[in-house]
This record gives structure tokens, C-alpha cells and sequence, in this order.
């Protein structure tokens, strides 16, 4: 079973290297985006034989403590089976 | 009085930090490793700069789950001396020791020169050798020093005097210009609201010499030093 973490920077939290990579995209001829921000991606890898509900807590667990600053972030948990 | 130096793996700045309590401040140090859990002969952990674990994860983030930091907690809930100087600010950011976070610089890029910083509170321990408005001239030397908080945090530091530092030109005036990371106010370095933790991402350890092009640093660790003493005689 796999728990996949996304943290985002909070929408209120500018994201200099998101800008970069849009102008960088942009260069390349892509004109109709408005925006990109730059998250983080996690891959957990866990026991098949913990059940799928303790698993969303552990992992939510693991991204509030651990891979997350809630100053800046968010983060969103889902389950692979 | 005695100085720990914490040390992580991938702290760069310990040596520097130990030469000048030893050197210019004249007080016993020592190196503190990370998985050390008693301070209890320490009045002041300075926590320095380098790249603890690598910054992976976020500046800061990995080291703030060390044993040591379970200690540096209980130490400074008693009152005690914490000195967190560049990754050792965004350490005690991680940490929750200080409110805030350091992000990524504004234009992206490491900057590595000396700033002027504006000493905007000299009612701390870290400060009580300067005067209120002096100029200093110190190197800083990051990727991450951009200090970002919530409004609700921001006035809560200004209502409460915890902003120490801020980045200024060299005539004390604050500036866009003068911000070399793009940090909220201009923030340098901020205090708890106790003020006996304090984090800034100049390193006053390395002004400390005139052959280093400044010796501006030493009147923050001689505060410090003054700070020391005076909670010893309280004792």
C-alpha cells in the first residue's frame, strides 16, 4: 500500500520559483498559462497489512508533523491500495 | 559561564561560533553533537549555520526533530540562553521556538556579501551593548532567508519589541534595495517573546575580526556574555 503526500505552498504564500518556471515556460511558446506554483510530492511506503484507514492516519499524521510547514503549506493525503 | 555549540551533520559554522566565545568573549564552549540530550551544564547554546541534513525536506526541518532539540526546548522554557544564527534561525523557526518561516529568496538566488542590519531593540540579551538605530555591518551568507509570517504574527512582533534586526542601508534607512532576501519589514532577526531565544540569518560570528572586514559582531556575543553573567549573579 502506498500513501502519496502533496504539499502545496498556501495560496497566500508567494512562490518565487513557480514564477521562474513560468517565465521559463512561457519562453518556450506556451502563452496561455497563468499561473504555476511548485509543490512537493512524498511516496510512503506502507505494510500491506495495516488497514487502509490507519494508513490515511499515519500518513496524515506523517505530512502535519513532519513533511509540512503549516505556515507556508497545506498538504493533501491520498491511498494507493 | 559555558557556551555549547550545537553541532548536526552539516553544520559549517560551529568552528566559528566556538572560536569566538573562546577568542573574543573568553568563556569555556563546547561542541554539543546532536544526539546529545543533556544541557544541564550550559547557560547559552548558540546554534549555527551550515546545512543541517543537507536542507532536505526545508531549510532547517530535519534537524529541529534531533534529540538535541528536545533539550534546547526544555532549556529555553527555563529561561535560558538560545542563539540560533542563520540555519540556526531557521532552525528554531522550525522548531517552533520562533514564530515564522524562512523561505526561499525572493530573487532565487544564494547571497553571499555583508548587509547592513539596523538594531532595532537593545532591551535584549543579545543587544544590550549596542545603541538603538546603530548600523552594523555584517555577512550574511543563505538561499532561505526570506522571513515570512501571518498579520496576526507580524504585530504581535512589532507590539512586543521581537524584531531585533532589520536589513537597512548604511545610513539606517530600510529599503526595498536594502532587503537582500525579499523578508516581510525587512526582518534580519527576531527574539522570542521572552527574549531569551534569538535568530538572525547575518552571522555576527564571522564580523568579528577586522581582517574579516568587520568586527561589528562582537558587541552582540559581548551582550550576550554581560546577559550570562547577570543570570548567574541572580542565582
Amino acid at each position: 500500500m502506498k500513501a502519496k503526500v502533496y504539499v502545496t505552498l498556501k495560496p497566500s504564500v508567494l512562490d518565487p520559483q513557480g514564477k521562474a518556471i513560468h517565465h521559463s515556460v512561457e519562453s518556450l511558446g506556451y502563452n496561455d498559462i497563468s499561473d504555476v506554483r511548485q509543490g512537493k510530492y512524498f511516496e510512503i511506503a506502507l505494510n500491506d497489512a495495516v488497514r487502509e484507514t490507519d494508513a490515511r492516519a499515519a500518513a496524515e499524521r506523517i505530512a502535519k508533523e513532519v513533511l509540512t510547514n503549516p505556515i507556508i503549506e497545506d498538504y493533501r493525503v491520498e491511498i494507493d491500495r | 559561564m559555558k557556551f555549547g555549540v550545537i553541532v548536526f551533520p552539516g553544520s559549517n559554522c560551529d568552528h566559528d561560533a566556538y572560536h569566538v566565545v573562546s577568542k573574543h568573549i573568553g568563556q569555556p564552549v563546547d561542541f554539543v553533537w546532536h544526539k546529545d540530550t543533556d544541557l544541564s551544564g550550559y547557560d547559552a547554546i548558540l546554534i549555527p549555520g551550515g546545512f543541517s541534513y543537507g536542507d532536505y525536506l526545508r531549510a532547517g526541518a530535519l534537524a529541529s526533530f534531533s534529540p538535541v532539540m528536545n533539550a534546547v526546548k526544555d532549556f529555553a522554557a527555563e529561561g535560558k540562553f538560545v542563539f540560533g544564527i542563520c540555519n540556526g534561525f531557521q532552525i528554531l523557526c522550525e522548531t517552533g521556538l520562533l514564530p515564522g518561516a524562512l523561505m526561499r529568496n525572493a530573487d532565487l538566488h544564494f547571497v553571499c556579501r555583508h548587509v547592513n542590519i539596523r538594531t532595532e531593540n537593545t532591551n535584549t540579551p543579545y543587544t544590550s551593548e549596542l545603541e538603538k538605530g546603530k548600523v552594523l555591518s555584517i555577512p550574511i551568507a543563505h538561499a532561505e532567508g526570506n522571513y515570512v509570517c501571518d498579520e496576526e504574527t507580524m504585530r504581535a512582533l512589532e507590539e512586543n519589541g521581537q524584531i531585533v534586526f532589520r536589513y537597512c542601508d548604511e545610513n539606517g534607512e530600510l529599503s526595498p534595495e536594502a532587503n537582500p532576501n525579499g523578508a516581510l519589514s525587512n526582518i534580519a532577526g527576531i527574539c522570542n517573546e521572552d527574549r531569551n531565544v534569538i535568530g538572525m540569518m547575518p552571522h555576527p560570528e564571522r564580523a568579528c575580526e577586522e581582517l574579516l572586514g568587520s568586527n561589528d559582531g562582537r558587541d552582540i556575543f559581548r551582550s550576550l556574555a554581560k546577559a550570562v553573567t547577570a543570570a548567574e549573579a541572580r542565582v
